[in-house]
């Protein structure tokens, strides 16, 4: 456990150095941020129909989503392990005295964590300020607050278990692109990067309640503005750890089956 | 010219000397926009229409820019990739060459991947052409071409201002994404659903609202008289690119080797 400790810290770390691309990173996600609450704004003005999430927690919805962009997108702009295992280089990482699987999930973990933190705050603080319709609002009772933090550290817990797949799948492949890509979009799709999950159509809401990509991030913002009760949210907290166990498990499985085939060549 | 061709035929060879690759990226870039494209669909099967504006009319819009956004990111990609030339010192190399720098960064790269997403808008013009009640002229025609090369226009200059930040920043810049990738996806929509000073910034800096909005309005019958003004308005939105074009010479003139 200490090994994974530090090297969650010394990744932290490391990701905290670049602050300029993070400062970047926040104006281009609070453009984005308005235009897309633009857009519903102007789809929400004269609805036939009452939506059932609304206008208000789609604000909240969206801030949250920019502000913790790293804890949705299952690509996540960082090639090193790839080229670790096109390279070869791999056979270094076999050479620590720890498990591969523990070792780069802290590793992904650390990365994504110091990213958030760097971004979300200045992000979070600004939405909350912002004039009225555009504003983001506090949860609805501090219970909420509580189960939105656990759920969404969950998440992402969740997450780095779903990309570590991707990882896996290298190994066999050994282009990262192409099939990832696909892979990757249709994952965010059902998170509910493109539309919010609760207004797809029913047929679609179905495929993305069994997938367990909206538990990764659609779960926690709703959980937060208070559109899922929190009876639902606890049991929901049960089965984000159920899917979190459960893709380990397979995750390190798999990982450990390929890891007795591999073949370094030379170099 | 010429020689602009030769690189591309070469860059197009060396693509396809790993064919699966080249084939499942493609397929990966089909599905980038087509998953921003069903999330559209589906949005308006809940609301119905958005600002007056129907499924098929902004599907239009949608297809023009994504067509225009590809095209110039096939073609351009040399100035999108630009930053990766300074830091590694070799636009050096560049500016020894007896030929202009402009032509020699646009020869630099280009991304032939990029036809999925081409492939992708294409299917939406078709299908969103075949279901709007249009009523055809030769101007109409001539109208829709004009969009999508000025958007193309446009794009390309948007890359070029990017690449030419990097002779004074070295690294290059992510805030310029939020005119690249970020202008795609606003002007997805027709302008005029977004607040005034959007709307006004995006039509009298960055002229998408010539190639999204106004031509639309004629394509659509819903402008006011005029016809030949709202015509021709793409042609002006093109001009953008030459103040992006001297702006470069000017950058390059500025510049100063990284030395490794």
């Amino acid at each position: 456990m200490r090994v994974y400790h530090s090297v969650l810290k010394l990744r932290l770390l490391m990701g905290m150095q670049y602050r300029a691309a993070a400062i970047a990173g926040v104006a281009t996600q609070f453009f984005w941020g308005f235009i897309i609450i633009m857009v519903f704004q102007a789809f929400y003005e004269n609805a036939v129909t009452t939506p059932p999430i609304s206008l208000k927690e789609i604000i909240t919805y969206i801030w949250l989503q920019q502000a913790f962009l790293v804890f949705v997108t299952i690509w996540f702009r960082d090639n090193e392990l790839f080229d670790l295992i096109t390279s070869g280089n791999i056979a270094y990482e076999l050479c620590r005295p720890c498990e591969l699987y523990g070792f780069w999930y802290a590793k992904l973990l650390a990365q994504r964590l110091s990213s958030a933190l760097l971004r979300c705050f200045p992000i979070l603080i600004v939405a909350f300020f912002l004039p009225k319709p555009y504003d983001m609002t506090l949860p609805p009772s501090f219970t909420a607050f509580i189960l939105f933090i656990s759920s969404l550290i969950l998440g992402l817990f969740l997450l780095v278990a779903v990309s570590m797949f991707m990882y896996i799948s290298v190994f066999l492949t050994m282009s990262p692109t192409g099939s990832l890509l696909i892979f990757s979009v249709l994952g965010e799709f059902f998170a509910g990067l493109i539309i919010p999950v609760p207004l797809m159509p029913e047929w679609l809401q179905k495929i993305a309640y069994v997938l367990p990509f909206r538990w990764t991030a659609d779960f926690p913002f709703r959980v937060y503005s208070g559109h899922i009760p929190q009876n639902d949210a606890i049991i929901g907290i049960v089965i984000q750890l159920a899917y979190i166990l459960c893709l380990v498990w397979l995750g390190r499985l798999a990982l450990n089956n390929i890891l007795k085939k591999v073949v370094v060549q030379g170099g | 010219m010429s020689l602009y061709f030769k690189y591309l035929k070469i860059l197009f060879k060396s693509q396809m000397q790993y064919r699966a690759s080249f084939l499942l990226l493609m397929t990966g870039q089909f599905f980038i926009p087509f998953s921003v494209f069903a999330g559209l669909y589906f949005l308006f099967e809940r609301f119905g229409q958005i600002r007056g504006w129907d499924f098929f009319e902004v599907a239009l819009c949608f297809a023009v820019i994504h067509m225009a956004f590809a095209i110039s990111e096939c073609f351009a990609r040399g100035f999108d990739m630009f930053s990766g030339m300074v830091v590694r010192g070799e636009f050096d190399r560049v500016l020894v060459r007896p030929r202009s720098t402009f032509i020699q960064v646009l020869g630099s790269k280009f991304e032939f991947t990029r036809f999925g997403r081409l492939l992708q808008s294409a299917v939406v013009l078709a299908w969103a052409l075949g279901s709007l009640p249009l009523q055809w002229s030769p101007a109409k025609i001539l109208t829709l071409i004009l969009m999508i090369t000025s958007g193309v226009l446009i794009f390309t200059g948007i890359f070029i201002l990017q690449a030419t930040m990097c002779f004074w920043t070295v690294q290059g810049l992510e805030v310029a994404n939020i005119f690249t990738d970020g202008g795609r996806e606003m002007a997805q929509y027709p302008l005029n659903i977004y607040q005034k000073w959007v709307a006004r910034f995006f039509t009298y800096v960055i002229p998408f609202g010539t190639v999204n909005y106004l031509p639309l309005m004629y394509l659509l019958g819903k402008n006011n008289g005029n016809d030949l003004l709202y015509m021709l308005i793409p042609a002006l939105g093109s001009l953008f690119i030459l103040p992006c074009v001297l702006f470069w010479q000017l950058g390059v003139r500025h510049y100063r080797s990284t030395g490794s």
